[in-house]
C-alpha cells in the first residue's frame, strides 16, 4: 500500500508541477489544484498508513500506537482542504477578471505587451 | 476587568481585528446609510485600541519574560499555545506603527475605490498579529493564509489591468509556497509527532540519526517557504510588480508582509537550528548569508533600471529584505540585534516610501515614470520628503538606517574571513548604487523642464481634506524615522536584549511547554471522578 501511495503521490505532484509551469492560468490553476491533492494526500500519509484503525481508545482493544489512527493529520488536512478550496476560488476569480479584461488567457496578460 | 484583561491580553492582536474586521463587513453591505457611515471611525478605534495592546505587551514583554497564553487552556503539546517575548512584542508594535499612516491615508478617499477595504486591513492585520504570536508551527501556516488572503483582496483594491495582472502571478506564487509550508510541516510532524515549536526544538535536537535526513529536507523546505515571504534572491521576482501595482495604502501596509518571512526565519533558525540544536544546528549558515548578499546585489541593479519611481521603491524593499536576511543567516547575537534595529527604520521608510510614490505619482500624465515631466504640486514639501527618505535608504547618516547598517557590518566583521569581506563590500556598493539611483530619479521629477502642459489638478480624487490629511499622515511618519535618531540608543539596548533572548531560547522552551492550564471553575472530569463514576 505505501509504495502504490507515494506513486500517486508523486504523479499528481509531477503532473501538478508541470502544469504549474504552463503559459495559460486556466492550465496553472488545474497545477495548483493537483498539487493542492497531492499535499493533502502527503500529509495523511505523515500520519502513518494504517488500514481499518480507529482515532479513538477504547476498552476492547490494546491502546498502543499499532492498532491507533493519528488523528490530528486528519485534522490537519481538514484544514488545508478548506484553505486550497477557498483560495483556488480567489484565483479562479481573479483570472476570470484578468481574461474578461485582456480577452487572453495567458498569465502574462497580452503575451506580447509591454511591461514594467 | 482588569484581571482580565491581564490574563487575555496576549491573544486581544488576533482577536480584535477579528471582531473588528467581522463587524466591518456587516456595516460596509448595510442598507442604513448611518451605519455604513460608522465604517471609518470603527476602524480607526480598532486600529488606536489595537496599537494600546501592543504597547502593553511591549511593556510586559520588556522586562525579558517569555509569557506563553494557552489557547483552549489545553498544556502546550496538545493544546495551541500563544508566546509572547520581546521580538513578538516588537513586531507587534511595528505592525501598528506601519497599519497607521496606511490607515489615515486611505481616509482620503481611497478606501472608498472597492468594497471592503476596511475588513480586509483588519484582517489583514490579524494574521500578521497571529504569525507573530503563535508558537505553532500549523498556527503558523493558518495565519499566514489569512494574511496572504487578506492581502490579495488588498492588492485588488480598486483594481485596474496591471494590477490584475500583478495579482495573478502573486496569488498563485504564493499558493505553491502554501504547499510547500504544508509540505514541509507535516514531514517535521511525521519525523517529530509535534507541531509546537518548542516541543519540536525538544524533540529535533534529541531525534536518531536515521531520522536526521528528512528532518533536514524538512527544515530546508520550511526555509524555502519563509525565503518567498521574505523575497530572497530566485524567489523575489514577484514582489516589484505586485507591489508597485498595489495602491498606496496596500503597498504601505505590505512593507510588513516580507518582515513575517523575515520574522519566521529568525524565530525557526534560532529556535530549531540554533546552537542548541545538535545535529542540525547552523543548517542555514553555509546558504543564507550568501543568498542574502546576492539579494542585496540585484536588488540594487534593480534599483538602478527601474524606469517607475514604484519599481524603485519595490527594489529598496527588496534590498532591506536582503540586508536583514545577511543578519539572520550570520546568526550571532551582534547580527541579530544589528538586523532589528535596521528593520524597525527601514519598514517605516518603506511604507512612507509607497506614500511619497502615490503623491508624486500625481503629478501629471506621466505618473510615477521617471521621466521629464511638470514638477508635483507642492514640490518644495515633497522633494524634502524625497531626499530624507533617499538618505534613509542609502544609508548615509545621521538617519538610522546609517546606523543600523553600520551595526551590521560591525557584526559581520566580527566574524571574519571571506564573508566579512564580501558583507562589507556589497552592503557598502549597494548604498553607493542605490544612491546614484535615487538621486537620479530625484532630479528626474523635480528639476526637469515640463515637456508637457501642466495637469488640470493634483489628481481627479484629491480634495482639499484629503489632501491635507496626506501631508500630515506623511509629515508624521517622516518625524516618526527622524525621531529614531536620537532613541537609537534606546532602541539598541531593546534590540541587544532581543537578540540575546533569541539565541538563547531556553526560556522560550520552558515558558512555552511549562505553562500549566487554569483549573475551570467547572471540571466534569473532576466531578466525574469524585462521584465515582467514569474513568
Amino acid at each position: 500500500m505505501e509504495l502504490l501511495f507515494s506513486l500517486f503521490v508523486g504523479t499528481l505532484a509531477g503532473c501538478g508541477c508541470w502544469l504549474l509551469l504552463r503559459a495559460r492560468s486556466f492550465e496553472v490553476i488545474l497545477g495548483l489544484t493537483l498539487l493542492s491533492y497531492a499535499v493533502n494526500l502527503f500529509i495523511l500519509a505523515m500520519g502513518r498508513l494504517r488500514h481499518g484503525a480507529a482515532p479513538i481508545v477504547s476498552k476492547d482493544r490494546v491502546s498502543s500506537l499499532a492498532t491507533l489512527a493519528d488523528p490530528l493529520p486528519q485534522a490537519l488536512v481538514l484544514t488545508a482542504i478548506v484553505i486550497s478550496f477557498a483560495l483556488t476560488a480567489v484565483v479562479l476569480a481573479i483570472a476570470l477578471r484578468a481574461h474578461a479584461e485582456v480577452a487572453s488567457d495567458h498569465v502574462d496578460g497580452d503575451a506580447g505587451r509591454e511591461r514594467g | 476587568m482588569k484581571a482580565l484583561l491581564h490574563a487575555h491580553a496576549i491573544v486581544l492582536p488576533i482577536v480584535l481585528p477579528l471582531v473588528a474586521g467581522a463587524l466591518l463587513v456587516v456595516l460596509e453591505s448595510s442598507r442604513q446609510a448611518w451605519l455604513r457611515r460608522l465604517v471609518r471611525p470603527l476602524s480607526l478605534f480598532a486600529l488606536v485600541a489595537l496599537g494600546l495592546v501592543a504597547l502593553l505587551l511591549l511593556g510586559r514583554a520588556a522586562d525579558g519574560s517569555v509569557q506563553a497564553y494557552l489557547a483552549g487552556n489545553w498544556a502546550a503539546p496538545v493544546g495551541i499555545v500563544l508566546a509572547l517575548d520581546r521580538l513578538s512584542a516588537l513586531m507587534l508594535v511595528l505592525t501598528v506603527a506601519v497599519a497607521a499612516p496606511a490607515l489615515c491615508w486611505a481616509l482620503g478617499g481611497e478606501d472608498r475605490r472597492g468594497p471592503h477595504f476596511h475588513s480586509l486591513l483588519q484582517l489583514q492585520l490579524m494574521g500578521l498579529n497571529g504569525a507573530f504570536l503563535t508558537a505553532d508551527l500549523f498556527n503558523l501556516f493558518v495565519f499566514f493564509e489569512v494574511l496572504l488572503a487578506a492581502s490579495y483582496g488588498l492588492l485588488l483594491h480598486g483594481a485596474g489591468r496591471a494590477r490584475l495582472g500583478a495579482s495573478l502571478h502573486y496569488v498563485v506564487f504564493n499558493l505553491v509556497g502554501s504547499a510547500l509550508f504544508l509540505l514541509a510541516a507535516s514531514l517535521l510532524f511525521g519525523v517529530t509527532g509535534t507541531l509546537n515549536l518548542a516541543d519540536l526544538a525538544d524533540r529535533l535536537a534529541r531525534l536518531p540519526a536515521p531520522e536526521l535526513p528528512l528532518a533536514r529536507a524538512a527544515l530546508a523546505l520550511l526555509m524555502v517557504v519563509f525565503a518567498i515571504k521574505a523575497a530572497l534572491v530566485p524567489l523575489y521576482f514577484w514582489l516589484p510588480e505586485a507591489y508597485a501595482a498595489a495602491s498606496a495604502p496596500a503597498a504601505a501596509l505590505f512593507a510588513i508582509m516580507t518582515k513575517v518571512g523575515v520574522y519566521a526565519l529568525a524565530r525557526t533558525t534560532t529556535l530549531l537550528t540554533g546552537a542548541e540544536a545538535g545535529a542540525l544546528s547552523g543548517l542555514a549558515s553555509p546558504v543564507l548569508p550568501v543568498l542574502a548578499l546576492a539579494t542585496v546585489a540585484l536588488a540594487a541593479i534593480g534599483a538602478l533600471a527601474a524606469r517607475r519611481l514604484r519599481i524603485l521603491v519595490a527594489y529598496l524593499v527588496v534590498g532591506s529584505a536582503g540586508t536583514l536576511l545577511l543578519a539572520v543567516g550570520l546568526g550571532s547575537a551582534a547580527a541579530l540585534s544589528a538586523g532589528l534595529f535596521y528593520l524597525v527604520g527601514t519598514t517605516l521608510v518603506a511604507a512612507a516610501w509607497f506614500l511619497l510614490a502615490d503623491r508624486l505619482a500625481g503629478r501629471g500624465v506621466e505618473g510615477d515614470r521617471l521621466v521629464a515631466g511638470p514638477r508635483p504640486a507642492g514640490a518644495l514639501a515633497a522633494g524634502v520628503a524625497f531626499m530624507l527618505l533617499a538618505v534613509a535608504s542609502a544609508g548615509l547618516p545621521p538617519l538610522p538606517g546609517f546606523l543600523g547598517k553600520a551595526l551590521l557590518l560591525r557584526a559581520a566583521g566580527e566574524g571574519g574571513g571571506s564573508l566579512a569581506a564580501a558583507s562589507v563590500a556589497v552592503l557598502l556598493g549597494s548604498g553607493l548604487a542605490l544612491l546614484i539611483a535615487l538621486v537620479r530619479a530625484g532630479m528626474t521629477l523635480f528639476w526637469s523642464p515640463a515637456t508637457s502642459p501642466p495637469p488640470p489638478a493634483a489628481r481627479p480624487s484629491a480634495s482639499p481634506a484629503a489632501d491635507r490629511l496626506e501631508r500630515w499622515t506623511l509629515g508624521l511618519l517622516l518625524a516618526a524615522v527622524t525621531a529614531l535618531t536620537p532613541l537609537a540608543g534606546r532602541l539598541a539596548r531593546f534590540t541587544d536584549a532581543t537578540a540575546a533572548q533569541l539565541v538563547a531560547p531556553r526560556d522560550y522552551r520552558q515558558a512555552v511547554l511549562g505553562a500549566r492550564p487554569v483549573p475551570a471553575a467547572f471540571d466534569l472530569r473532576r466531578e466525574m471522578r469524585e462521584r465515582g463514576e467514569g474513568p
